[in-house]
């Protein structure tokens, strides 16, 4: 099994930040060391020196080099509780005002946007709505502006959407051809797509919600806690914050600043500026 | 077993399993001390939407409470982990878990090879791992690895397994240091527990 040592990870690190300007010292580095992995036999590299050499001579391109960095794996409803629970928080959001301002951070291919979509779709809020969806990633945000999944994911993302919805009907939402399916146009076009690197963000907004689900696991704890700290800047007091299932803000010294809402789907309110 | 192999100062045990593994386990976590030190980390095949049930069922048996880990928790001494629901469930340097949603490997997320290569980095010969009875060759990789790092490898016995694919493929990846039957893994993990407290 090939192995990356710390010293060259470090070494591939600075070069990636020289040529490309994206500064990867903070992603957690089991994750990270693995998707450098996964390039070096992509490409066909002995090691990371010779993708750092590859680099430097300009094999990449900075966008081709992010796309197949960062982890783009996703489905429509992914965790339909979470989507469930979602559903009964959105509501609360209106008690005192008329639209809110939802961010998907960390989009993907949109899939999580989608879901949002639909959601709020169904839930006759579209009009009340203002959502912003963005990635560090500029190819796959153009295949999330796109809407068009490929037909043998539609399979997965069925059976979520039945584990939400039994009785909703995803087709509804789609157009299909052999081999795809597009998402509703009209619903896509509500969504403002932006390119957004977490590692440097500053606040841009003010947000009602904002979704970080399974994109801070690839950070270790201190950029982590750098990203939680935007967000809550970024937060309307009494804003929710809803990341991955699995993920915690506990550690987190802006932990204090939020209230649980749910455990078992990681979704937090912001209590305290 | 070689006394070498008992004593030596280990930090970790991390136990993979598929098909059939259910079983082997709670019968496993039924007879350890209650006071076994080390952490124990579990890596099984599970249903990708099923996220509570499985370590209910396994607390029924199991001397121990055991719980699934959060991205970036701390791993515990005597506390017993398994990785969630549709989650890698890697290691990290600075003893905690790192959680991440990569595509499956040998159609699974949790894949064992992460487990036991994250693990193997970490813990380098100071780790045990024990795989045991699947369906596929996940597993084996990441038994190779923790060999390559000097760690201690036991696969399940064969003839014991529901399905013996998993061992097999371990077995014909690198040289494992011992094949057990399910009670003699049971026998193992009280010996070293003593050990290790004298």
């Amino acid at each position: 099994m090939q192995e990356i040592g710390i010293a060259e990870l470090k070494k591939l690190t600075e070069v990636i930040k020289q040529k490309f300007g994206y500064d990867f010292k903070d992603y957690a580095m089991s994750s990270f060391k693995r998707r450098v992995l996964r390039i070096l036999e992509l490409k066909k590299l002995p090691d990371a020196e010779a993708l750092a050499v590859q680099i430097e001579q300009n094999a990449f391109t900075k966008e081709d080099f992010l796309h197949e960095i960062t982890v783009n794996v996703t489905e429509l409803f992914r965790d339909p509780s979470f989507w469930r629970v979602m559903k009964t928080i959105l509501p609360n959001l209106y008690l005192n005002q008329e639209k809110i301002r939802i961010w998907h951070a960390g989009c993907s291919s949109g899939e999580e946007v989608y879901s949002m979509l639909i959601l709020l779709k169904e839930m006759d809020l579209m009009n009340k709505v203002e959502i912003i969806a963005s990635d560090i990633d500029k190819a796959i945000l153009e295949k999330a502006k796109e809407g068009k999944i490929s037909m043998r994911n539609m399979e997965l993302n069925e059976k979520n959407y039945i584990r939400y919805n039994q009785n909703g009907d995803l087709k509804k939402y789609f157009l299909y051809d052999k081999d795809h399916a597009y998402f509703d146009r009209d619903l896509l076009s509500k969504v403002s797509f932006r390119e957004i690197n977490l590692v440097e963000a500053k606040s841009f907004t003010k947000c009602d919600l904002i979704l970080c689900r399974n994109v801070m696991i690839y950070f270790n704890q201190n950029l982590q806690n750098e990203v939680i700290k935007l967000f809550h800047e970024m937060l309307f007091t009494y804003g929710y914050l809803a990341i991955g299932s699995k993920e915690s803000i506990i550690w987190s010294e802006y932990a204090s600043k939020f209230l649980v809402v749910n455990n078992e789907e990681k979704v937090y309110k912001k209590f305290k500026e | 077993m070689r006394e070498s192999d008992l004593s030596r100062p280990y930090k970790a045990v991390v136990i993979g399993g598929s098909a059939g593994s259910f079983s082997v386990l709670a019968n496993i976590m039924s007879k350890i001390p209650k006071d076994f030190n080390l952490p124990i980390i579990i890596c099984c095949h599970r249903l990708k939407h099923v996220r509570s049930g499985f370590i209910e069922a396994l607390e029924i048996k199991s001397v121990k409470k055991v719980t699934e880990p959060d991205d970036k928790e701390s791993i515990k001494k005597g506390k017993v982990y398994v990785a969630p629901a549709n989650y890698h469930l890697g290691i990290e340097l600075g003893n905690t878990f790192a959680l991440s949603t990569e595509e499956m490997i040998n159609n699974s997320r949790p894949a064992i090879d992460i487990t036991f290569e994250t693990a193997a980095y970490v813990y380098k010969e100071k780790m045990i791992g024990i795989l045991l009875t699947g369906a596929n060759k996940d597993g084996a990789h990441g038994m190779k690895a923790v060999k390559e790092y000097g760690g201690l490898t036991i696969v399940q016995e064969p003839s014991e397994c529901t399905i013996d694919t998993m061992p097999k493929a371990a077995l014909a990846a690198t040289k494992i240091d011992y094949v057990m039957k399910a009670e003699e893994m049971v026998k193992f993990l009280n010996d070293l527990h003593k050990i290790q407290q004298a």
